[in-house]
């Protein structure tokens, strides 16, 4: 019995192709191989004996041999069944390839994407579509012909707390105004804050357009950027010669008025070692003028709990321009 | 600045990226070419299809020289990756083949065409379109000359094909076949039979197919090493982050670190007694004997 199992296996060894020696192949250094890129390098020098003899049959067995080995290492990786395709799982590839472009620079993150992380906000993927009740029928969430579109209501309720006498459709198209212009500063501020770009002093800040003005504003300074301040530059035949371009500020010359110097630094100690705090009284007056607005706004909500509460948040943003102090610092006074 | 979508996602579609695209190819033809160029041209073209353009008119530059012509068409075609086919007296059937780091040539390979075979020359069938090659380099040369090393790394930059996580074992059709001996490179082509073995592996053997080229090495314009090891540089996005202290037990129970602060337990708050909050203007009463007969207590 054991005799004719052997017999078998002798059998099996000494036939070629289909035998189990088909797959063995000797080489005296290994291989190296990048399986990520389906790559093998044979460091083995090349008999040039045999090549010299004939060269296409050494170099197609020396192919053999090599894609042998390649395949025998490729069929030792973990294999899953995809779509009736075995399917062979790859490594990352070894070989460092240089990239096709540069590194690409990561954008900051956003003031809303910042404080989204902060509290835990997840994105909510929304569909293109929204169901308009009206028209009975699926238009895009934004954009043109969209649904549910306020500004283009043929019928407004007229809400009990407004003057009969207001456009209620002019100011829906106005707040939708206002809302894209807030959309549109955010966004800029963020583009801002991301290229950290300083608005310059003298000149101008870089536009895609620059207007007239802003080019010949900035002449003008590049000009001036000489070793003789710009005094003996040639002028081009149109050019315009800037008149109010010098200092706004005026300082005293160093050396003048003695006396009135001499009442400016005694002045000025006498204010340092006062141990009472100057009154100014124009700032104490605005604050408590604020204070008595305020607390009237306080009780004119009070009584219309729904009516005001969105326009007047929205329009203390806008008064901070006209050279009023910040609502936060006043009511950080009151108690 | 894009005006459309349209234009918008083809500008982002060149634009820098963590995960790159696949590399593109143009081959390109010089002031004069030979039937062997052409032809060696269109034979790598059908092999690195779809990836690839192939210029149908004459361009006469000296990519050697004058590099600005190569940038600026692979900024037009977005593609990285070129061969320069041309020929005359004093370099016959020449191509150089070479590859761009942000559209700025990085490295330039010349390689002579000594024996070619096309395509046509071998009649057989052929792989099929956009199958991803085996590549193997053969002779020692590949490891130890500088230049080999670049032109195997170049090599197999060009003829890769997309990166893919997983392969179809039954796809793996040809195998590209590179012997280095004697400042020549030996190309061949092979279509890859499976045949039965007694395992699982199957045995190889090969039919050769595609073209075959003998080439001889010639110049080189190789990156210096900073511009190189810039273009090798990953995004750190790619790197892979571990995960510290965190660690599995035998069981499989995964048990995490925590680092405490130094806490002064004297000063540990438990529960609020409003009864026992020290208001303004209230004195606080130390009687010193209260404080000294535990004290005396142990003492005796």
């Amino acid at each position: 019995m054991a005799a004719l199992i052997e017999d078998v296996l002798a059998e099996a060894e000494r036939s070629g192709p289909g035998g189990l020696r088909s797959i063995h192949v000797e080489k005296p250094l290994e291989l190296q191989f990048d399986l990520g890129n389906l790559t093998a390098l044979d460091s083995n020098p090349l008999k040039p004996g045999s090549f010299r003899q004939d060269p296409e049959e050494f170099l197609r067995s020396l192919a053999r041999d090599n894609t042998q080995l390649l395949v025998n290492a490729i069929w030792q990786l973990p294999s899953e069944r995809q779509n009736e395709a075995i399917v062979a799982k790859l490594p990352q590839p070894t070989t460092r390839i240089p990239r096709e472009k540069a590194l690409p620079k990561t954008r900051p993150p956003t003031r809303w994407e910042e404080f989204a992380k902060l509290k835990g906000i997840q994105k909510k993927k929304k569909s293109n579509l929204a169901w308009d009740k009206e028209k009975k029928e699926w238009r895009r969430r934004w954009g043109y012909k969209r649904a549910n579109d306020e500004t283009k209501d043929w019928v407004i309720e007229v809400p009990e707390t407004a003057d009969p006498n207001e456009d209620q459709f002019a100011k829906r198209v106005t707040a939708k105004k206002e809302r894209v212009a807030k959309n549109e500063l955010s966004r800029l501020r963020n583009i801002a804050r991301a290229q950290k770009s300083k608005v310059p002093g003298v000149g101008l800040a870089p536009t895609d357009q620059p207007s007239k003005v802003d080019l010949s504003k900035a002449i003008h300074v590049a000009k001036a950027a000489t070793a003789s301040v710009g005094k003996f530059q040639d002028k081009l035949p149109k050019e315009k010669e800037q008149r109010n371009a010098g200092k706004k500020r005026k300082f005293e010359p160093l050396i003048g008025d003695f006396s009135a110097e001499r009442q400016k630094q005694l002045e000025l100690l006498k204010i340092m070692s006062n141990k009472k705090p100057k009154l100014d009284l124009t700032r104490a007056v605005n604050r408590q003028l604020r204070e008595d607005e305020q607390e009237e706004a306080a009780k004119r909500r009070k009584m219309h709990p729904k009516g005001r509460q969105g326009g007047k948040g929205h329009n203390q943003n806008r008064r901070k321009g006209q050279g009023r102090k910040p609502t936060t610092k006043q009511r950080g006074n009151r108690k | 600045k894009p005006k459309t979508k349209r234009a918008k996602r083809f500008l982002e579609k060149r634009d820098a990226k963590v995960i790159e695209n696949t590399k593109n190819a143009l081959l390109i033809k010089g002031g004069n070419t030979s039937e062997t160029v052409t032809r060696a041209l269109r034979d790598i073209y059908s092999l690195k299809k779809p990836n690839v353009v192939l210029y149908k008119k004459k361009n006469i530059t000296r990519p050697f020289e004058d590099q600005t012509s190569m940038e600026f068409f692979s900024k037009k075609s977005d593609s990285s990756l070129f061969i320069f086919g041309s020929h005359n007296k004093k370099r016959p059937h020449n191509l150089i083949m070479g590859r761009m780091f942000d559209y700025h040539v990085l490295d330039m390979i010349e390689l002579g065409i000594e024996k070619f075979n096309g395509l046509r020359d071998f009649k057989n069938s052929k792989s099929a379109e956009g199958s991803k090659p085996m590549l193997i380099f053969a002779g020692d040369l590949f490891e130890l000359d500088n230049d080999h090393k670049r032109l195997k790394n170049l090599l197999i930059d060009f003829f890769r094909g997309p990166t893919v996580p997983n392969v179809r074992l039954g796809g793996l059709e040809i195998v590209l076949h590179f012997a280095a001996f004697g400042g020549k490179i030996f190309m061949r082509s092979y279509k890859v039979l499976l045949k039965k073995s007694g395992c699982r592996t199957p045995r190889i053997e090969l039919e050769e197919m595609g073209p075959s080229f003998n080439f001889v090495l010639r110049r080189t314009h190789l990156a210096s090493d900073d511009l190189y090891k810039k273009s090798l540089k990953q995004p750190k996005a790619l790197k892979a982050k571990k995960k510290k202290n965190i660690s599995q037990d035998v069981f499989g129970t995964t048990y995490g670190r925590i680092h405490m602060e130094k806490q002064d337990l004297g000063k540990l708050q438990t529960r609020k007694m409003k009864g026992l909050k020290r208001r303004k203007g209230e004195i606080k009463v130390v009687s010193d004997e209260a404080e000294s007969s535990p004290k005396k207590a142990k003492e005796q």
